[in-house]
């Protein structure tokens, strides 16, 4: 130990210290330069990267849907409501093993294939850290099974929101279609920006029409979130603007009395104010509850109610074009005043066929041995075909065409929602342009009793018949009589928007035609005497058949022997009461034979409830 | 300079100083260093008075360790450092077979009421074998003395690598290192050794970990990862960019408070000091570290006895080496290893023994002797 530590120079050695000990400090000062030029580089020269990228980081901006516009009926029923409803949604960002989740989720929560896919395809579009809804609906059980498990799905929350939801199921089915979820194409279409938080958009009928008025304006929430995304608290809100409410014409009641009255028929009602243009009732039969397609109707559910032979989803009061048969035979009597063709009192002979001049081909009358000898009160009372086959045939395709055309047949209605269809009103140039084919003179003769090309909705004739009841001047239909800006506490009524006018060479033509009608319903030979035997209240009507099913020259029209989906459309159009009408219905029952004996009580039904019940409308 | 007689006319707090034999100007510069770090810590721990209670205990007992190694000279320590040295490796290998498993490495060691990581103890122990080695050879050391001390730390650094802890693991070969560095290596042959871990370190990548591999990888894109290794330098540099000069203020850093930054409270509480202190704060900070180094330094080079010196400067530079490493590593210059921030990151060990290294320190500068220099 000495002998070598005598070989140690201290001296040397302290010497040697020091300068390591020297250059040891200097490169620890260069070294912490270093560190502090980084800090420099961070914290000074990209200060306002790294700021950006902060703020982005904690703060979310969280859009928060409106809430939709409510839809009442006149009376103030709810037909259209939004209600609490829970859903299990999921974060994607947050989930590691997305496959496994939903397997393990399954065993809590019955999610069908359809969700599923909808799923998938939804977080395609969507931004990871974006929540997606997985199932609606929720059952009390199933949050209740969920929520004590929560802990081992993370990014798997329930959240609780309204979802639209329509009380009266499927008596409102056909008037105000229904909300669902937003798809691809819709989102394309829609306001991004106002429809950032929206998950449900109008789909179909009043929904779809008065969209942007129930939608309402998104509002936003700045969230500061922590990293797992988890919301800290809210910072500054941006409350959305509610949806308009508003206020439907129809009553909700007669709605079901409609319904009821048709019974397992198919076919439709459809009622107006003549006064007023308000749509009154408006029922398709069958039909189905919208409460199903908010959230997405299953596959199959879904082919069921498409495949039906009784169409359900099919809206016969909108677009189910028939042929109007006999009810529009007191407009063309109108039209022979109006163009001087004929008078009043004017009879004819009508047996049981009619022929052109120099032709073979013989257009019958309903009733096998005709009418006998006819004037124009008794011809429309008794619906006498032969007596309109003369007529129309004197008046000329073009004449009669114009004169239709102005009660709104061949036109749309333009009330207020979607998918109208227009039916047909033929004229040569229709004719040609449709099918390219020339008119002939026996296809004017058919129309004169409403059959042939001639197609009409129920809307159309209901509105037809308001347009006769007011003696040509009506109003235009439309559902919503009143809205209610969100905020305010009363409805704001509409005006109704008057049509134009039919114009006539004198007014008392009106009175003829409207005579006739209460004849149909109230003279002992009527079609439709049967509904208005113990009426406390006098109906103006007009019943019609509309053929579907091409009968032979020399066949027989026998009920019995041709299958029900081939028999005749039965028809009925009316107004009451008939001195001072305050409705105009049209009901139309497929394959339901003649307008008396089907369609016409139907109306009856309809008209008293409106009619005498005590304050089934509050402002009647 | 006779201390009797000056003693007499000094202030009383110097004769404090001087019964407690401490080094004033380090020991204020600890104290006020880990005072700082209490109230990062709240901050860092989201306001958990728990935690800071903890970690004033642990300062506590690292003051008390470092108060009681100050009364023990050197040459006392020079005498126990192959006994420690051969503790220390025991331990190591008790830990390979005993040991605790935690976050997928075997580093703990439970003895009753203690548990504690024995490489954080070679730290301290490997120096010092080191400085005992080459205090009893001539310098600078000969090529043969060079090698036992490769021998020296390659023993405890494979059992610690082994773990594993490769961010322990280079603490403890750097702080051997530059015992050897301090002993007066010749440049000529540090170079050739340099130039040899150069031509080696390739070869060195097929030895490392599939995880350290990606470290790296991360280190030098971490936005290839960015939700998984990239995360977390990513939100260190957004939480240290977004400080900007004077920083958002205590307990206002959104990186920080709403749980961006992993680790906040221990290896990556440097984020939080930058994030709420901003470049301000941060180079205070740097400068604090600086002044702790240098006067380490300074101590070493006054000391009397070559061990003392050796320790002293390999102290002084082990701590360096931690600030470097934790800072580098957080500000996104160096791959994430493991390391804390010293005197400031929440955590036991770690705290205990870095107090007791200055505590050695502390004890070199107040056991000179009175004769000569």
């Amino acid at each position: 130990m000495a002998r070598r530590e005598a070989l140690k120079n201290l001296r040397l050695e302290f010497l040697l210290y020091r300068e390591r000990a020297i250059i040891s400090g200097i490169l620890v000062a260069i070294t912490f330069l270093v560190l502090l030029t980084r800090l420099y580089d961070l914290q000074i020269t990209n200060h306002a990267h790294y700021q950006t990228r902060s703020q982005e980081n904690h703060v979310r901006i969280v859009p928060v849907a409106p809430t939709r516009g409510l839809i009442f009926d006149r009376n103030g029923v709810l037909l259209a409501d939004n209600t609490p409803n829970y859903q299990l949604v999921i974060t994607p960002g947050q989930v590691k093993d997305m496959t496994r989740l939903l397997v393990d989720l399954q065993e809590l929560v019955d999610i069908e294939e359809h969700e599923l896919e909808r799923f998938y395809k939804t977080i395609k579009r969507k931004q990871s850290f974006q929540k997606t809804p997985i199932k609606f609906n929720l059952s009390d059980e199933e949050v209740a099974r969920f929520a004590v498990n929560q802990y081992k799905f993370g990014g798997v929350e329930i959240e609780a929101n309204s979802t639209r939801s329509y009380p009266l199921k499927n008596f409102t089915a056909h008037a105000l279609g229904y909300v669902g979820r937003i798809n691809e194409k819709e989102q394309l279409e829609v306001d991004r920006q106002n429809y950032n938080g929206t998950t449900h958009i109008g789909k179909l009928g009043i929904e779809k029409y008065y969209e942007d008025l129930l939608h309402g304006k998104v509002g936003y929430q700045h969230e500061e979130i922590n990293a797992q995304g988890r919301k800290q608290r809210e910072l500054n809100k941006n409350p959305p603007v509610p949806g308009v409410d508003i206020q439907l014409s129809l009553v909700a009641e007669l709605q079901e009395v409609a319904l009821n009255a048709l019974g397992e028929e198919s076919g439709a009602v459809v009622a107006m104010d003549p006064n007023n243009g308000e749509i009154l009732v408006f029922v398709s039969n069958p039909n189905y509850d919208p409460n199903d397609f908010v959230n997405g109707i299953g596959q199959k559910a879904y082919s069921e109610l498409r495949d039906s032979e009784t169409r359900p989803l099919f809206n016969r009061a909108l677009i189910g074009q028939y042929p109007p048969g006999s009810t529009i035979k007191p407009i063309v009597a109108l039209a022979g005043l109006q163009y001087d063709v004929t008078c009043p009192t004017k009879t004819m002979y009508a047996g049981p066929y009619f022929q052109l001049p120099g032709k073979s081909r013989r257009y019958r009358d309903w009733k096998k041995g005709g009418h006998g000898l006819v004037n124009m009160d008794s011809a429309i009372a008794q619906s006498c075909d032969v007596y309109f086959y003369d007529l129309g045939n004197r008046l000329g395709i073009d004449r009669m065409h114009e004169f239709l055309g102005k009660f709104g047949l061949g036109n749309l209605t333009q009330l207020d929602t979607v998918g109208e269809a227009r039916g047909i009103l033929p004229s040569p140039e229709w004719k040609k342009r449709a099918r390219g084919e020339v008119w002939f003179p026996g296809e004017t003769v058919i129309t004169s009793i409403g059959q042939g090309y001639m197609l009409a909705t129920p809307l159309q004739l209901a509105l037809m018949t308001a347009k006769i009841a007011k003696r040509g001047s009506t109003f235009q239909p439309r559902f919503v009589r009143a809205t209610r800006v969100p905020g305010e506490l009363s409805f704001t009524e509409i005006e109704p928007s008057p049509l134009p006018t039919v114009p006539l060479r004198d007014d008392d033509y009106w009175d003829v035609i409207h005579q006739s009608m209460i004849n149909v319903v109230h003279a002992p030979n009527g079609t439709a005497r049967k509904i208005g035997l113990d009426a406390q209240y006098k109906i103006a009507g007009k019943t019609g058949t509309a053929q579907v099913f091409g009968i032979g020259q020399d066949e027989e029209y026998d009920a019995e022997k041709i299958a029900k989906k081939l028999r005749d459309h039965a028809l009925f159009v009316a107004y009451a009461p008939a001195e001072n009408p305050s409705i105009a219905i049209a009901v139309v029952v497929e394959n339901g034979g003649s307008g008396s004996s089907t369609a016409a009580p139907v109306a009856r039904t309809v008209l008293d409830a409106y009619l005498l019940k005590d304050n089934i409308v509050a402002s009647h | 300079m006779p201390v009797t007689k000056a003693s007499l006319y000094e202030h009383p707090l110097r004769v404090i100083y001087h019964f407690l034999k401490i080094d004033t100007p380090l020991f204020a510069a600890l104290l006020v260093l880990s005072l700082a770090g209490l109230v990062v810590l709240y901050s860092a721990s989201g306001g958990d008075m728990d935690a800071v209670h903890r970690q004033m205990i642990r300062l506590s007992l690292g003051f008390l360790g470092l108060l009681a190694l100050a009364q023990i000279s050197s040459d006392q320590l020079r005498s126990w450092s192959v006994w420690l040295y051969a503790l220390g490796v025991l331990l190591l290998l008790a830990v390979m077979f005993f040991g605790d498993t935690g976050k997928g490495a075997q580093r703990w060691l439970d003895v009753g009421l203690l548990r504690f990581q024995p490489s954080e103890l070679m730290k301290i122990w490997l120096p010092m074998m080191m400085a005992w080695y080459y205090a009893k050879h001539p310098l600078p050391p000969s090529l043969k003395d060079i090698f036992v001390g490769f021998a020296i730390i390659a023993v405890p650094a494979a059992l610690i690598i082994k773990q594993p802890d490769l961010g322990t693991a280079i603490l403890v070969i750097g702080a051997g290192l530059f015992v050897i560095f301090l002993a007066g290596i010749r440049f000529r042959v540090l170079a050739v050794f340099a130039g040899l871990v150069m031509a080696a370190a390739p070869a060195l990548w097929f030895y490392l970990r599939d995880y350290q591999r990606g470290r790296i990888l991360t280190l030098l894109n971490p936005e290839r990862d960015p939700l998984g290794a990239g995360y977390h330098i990513i939100q260190s540099k957004i939480a240290i960019g977004s400080g900007g000069l004077y920083g958002r203020g205590w307990l206002n850093g959104t990186q920080s408070q709403l749980d961006f930054i992993p680790e906040r409270s221990t290896d990556f509480i440097f984020s939080v000091i930058s994030e709420e202190f901003g470049f301000f704060g941060t180079s205070l900070l740097i400068v604090a570290y600086m002044f702790i180094v240098v006067r380490g330094l300074v101590i070493s080079a006054r000391a009397q006895s070559c061990y003392a010196r050796l320790l002293g400067g390999a102290i002084s530079l082990s701590f360096f080496s931690y600030v470097f490493v934790n800072i580098g590593m957080v500000t996104g210059l160096l791959p994430v290893v493991g390391v804390p921030l010293p005197l400031i990151s929440y955590g036991g060990t770690s705290m205990v023994t870095l107090l007791t290294m200055f505590g050695i320190l502390m004890s070199i500068q107040s056991h000179r002797k009175l004769l000569g220099h």
